[in-house]
């Protein structure tokens, strides 16, 4: 066998918690995240479009923060926690969201889905009332061809001002 | 849209990944956020045999002052800069900057060390090195130097960090009271790479402005600092008149290459619109 790295496709053993659950599989070190996540786990949620951190249909929570599956290998995220769009749906951490663009028409063919989901989820979880621009500048890195985004925009608005009147409900007595 | 095959080495310090990439021959990348370096490997741009993270190098991380000088760690990501207190107190240029470095997700990878080091002359951070007058760590075979901001970048692409060194931290003079600060830039998108882009560093006293750095970016192969215009600038106060000389001035600062998208006349036109902007600013802060 020749140790030419050209010729031999090395497999490494990675370790990773997947949406709470702990796996390992084989990956050659040029494995993008977003590959072995649809590939080895498939877990085909996560999509992949442009590959170059372009359009954000990728996106995937690494340790709680969103992050581009086609802009890390991964053997990068050995030891990591990844949650996925499956892991987020399951969990109903994102009903509210995912409700909100099933009924507005946020979403046609749903290629951009899981990525402007993701997005959305962590903008919300740093600012409770985003105004408009503040959302379409935090989607900014996300294409959508089909919806023209403005549909996108209300239903995230939507949620937004639905869980803050929520959460001052919950925090008025009586 | 692969990468071509590499075999990976997650490092855990400093000298381990310098070993590392001397065992390769330099035939090695460092890789930092990997939000410039992994689109280049997709598309083959750079196909090393060896990619070396330094993710994991503790001593790369981390944000504190050091005497007169504001210490952040190479590996410190894009969007700690919106969020970390120190910067917001002692390099708030990196603050207002950082929103337009690219999008949410991106900046939650990308770092200072990495855009500095990489030194693309769009980017905002190495401009705002310039403008902040900062050093820049370098770990090499003979130790440790600081080189000054206007003497790392080079050329295009290409600045005093050497085959296999590492950029381990990026060194800011602490903000001061006397000071303001001014960042914009144009962009057909928020998020796409600037048109032109400028940020600028003022020290004020008794509402003249006495010293300060105006640094452009998108304006050619490297970053580059409007010494021109900083002169009309410096020792005065700004008005009307000031503004229209300083933005004569930057004929002489500013070269702008051909490119088909935009024009040189073009883009001068624009660094002068915006140094306009910017200046009127700073005149109602000085
Ligand atoms: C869609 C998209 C839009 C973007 N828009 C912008 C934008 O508007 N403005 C902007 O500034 N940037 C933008 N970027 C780039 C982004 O900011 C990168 O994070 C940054 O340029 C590089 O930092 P990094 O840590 O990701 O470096 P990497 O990609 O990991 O590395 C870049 C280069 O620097 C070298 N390197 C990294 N760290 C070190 C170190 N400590 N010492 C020595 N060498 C090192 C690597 O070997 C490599 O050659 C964009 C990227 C994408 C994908
Ligand atoms: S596939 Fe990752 S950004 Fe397009
Ligand atoms: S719904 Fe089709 S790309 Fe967004």
């Amino acid at each position: 066998m020749s140790s030419e790295i050209d010729d031999a496709e090395e497999a490494v053993r990675v370790r990773f918690t997947v949406n709470g659950r702990k796996v390992a599989c084989e990956v050659a070190p040029r494995d993008t995240l977003v590959d072995c996540l649809r590939n080895a786990l498939e877990l085909t949620g996560t999509h992949a479009g442009c590959e170059m951190g372009a359009c954000g249909a990728c996106l995937v929570q690494l340790d709680g923060r969103a992050v581009h599956g086609c802009l890390m290998f991964a053997v990068q995220a050995d030891g990591a926690r990844i949650d996925t769009i499956e892991g987020l749906s399951e969990s109903g951490a994102i009903a509210d969201l995912q409700a909100e663009f099933h009924r507005r028409n946020a979403l046609q063919c749903g290629f951009c889905t899981p990525g402007m989901l993701i997005n959305a989820h962590e903008l919300l979880s740093r600012l409770t009332e985003p105004s408009r621009a503040a959302i379409r500048d935090a989607l900014s890195g996300n294409f959508c061809r089909c919806t023209g985004y403005e549909a996108i925009v209300d239903a995230i608005a939507a949620v937004a001002d639905a869980r803050a009147a929520k959460a001052s409900q919950e925090g008025s007595p009586g | 849209m692969k990468a071509r095959a590499f075999s990976y080495h997650r490092a855990h310090s400093v000298d381990d990944a310098r070993e590392a990439h001397a065992r390769s021959g330099d035939d090695a990348r460092y890789i930092a956020g990997g939000q410039s370096l992994v689109p280049a490997l997709a598309l083959r741009l750079q196909a090393p045999r060896i990619l070396i993270d330094i993710n994991h190098i503790e001593e790369l991380r981390g944000v504190r002052c050091d005497g007169e000088w504001l210490r952040i760690g190479a590996l410190t990501r894009h969007c700690e800069m919106l969020t970390d207190p120190l910067i917001a107190e002692f390099a708030p240029l990196l603050r207002a900057a950082a929103p337009f470095v690219a999008h949410p997700a991106i900046r939650n990878r990308g770092t200072l060390g990495g855009s500095v080091a990489l030194a693309d002359p769009a980017s905002e951070f190495p401009a705002m090195m310039l403008a902040l007058d900062a050093e820049i760590e370098i770990a090499g075979t003979s130790g440790r130097r600081r080189v000054r901001a206007d003497d790392f970048f080079i050329d295009l692409f290409e600045t005093a960090v050497g085959p296999g060194e590492i950029v381990t931290a990026i060194l800011v003079p602490r903000f001061r009271c006397n000071q303001r600060i001014c960042f914009d830039e144009l962009a057909r998108r928020r998020g796409d790479y600037a048109l032109v882009g400028c940020g600028m560093l003022a020290t004020c006293k008794d509402g003249l402005v006495e010293t300060i750095r105006i640094a452009f970016f998108s304006v050619g192969n490297v970053p580059t600092r409007a010494r021109s215009a900083e002169a009309v600038v410096s020792g005065a106060r700004i008005d009307a008149d000031r503004i229209v000389a300083a933005q004569a001035a930057l004929d002489r600062d500013l070269a702008p290459p051909e490119s088909d998208e935009v024009p040189p006349a073009m883009r001068l036109h624009l660094a002068r619109v915006l140094l306009g902007r910017l200046l009127a600013r700073m005149s109602e802060a000085a």
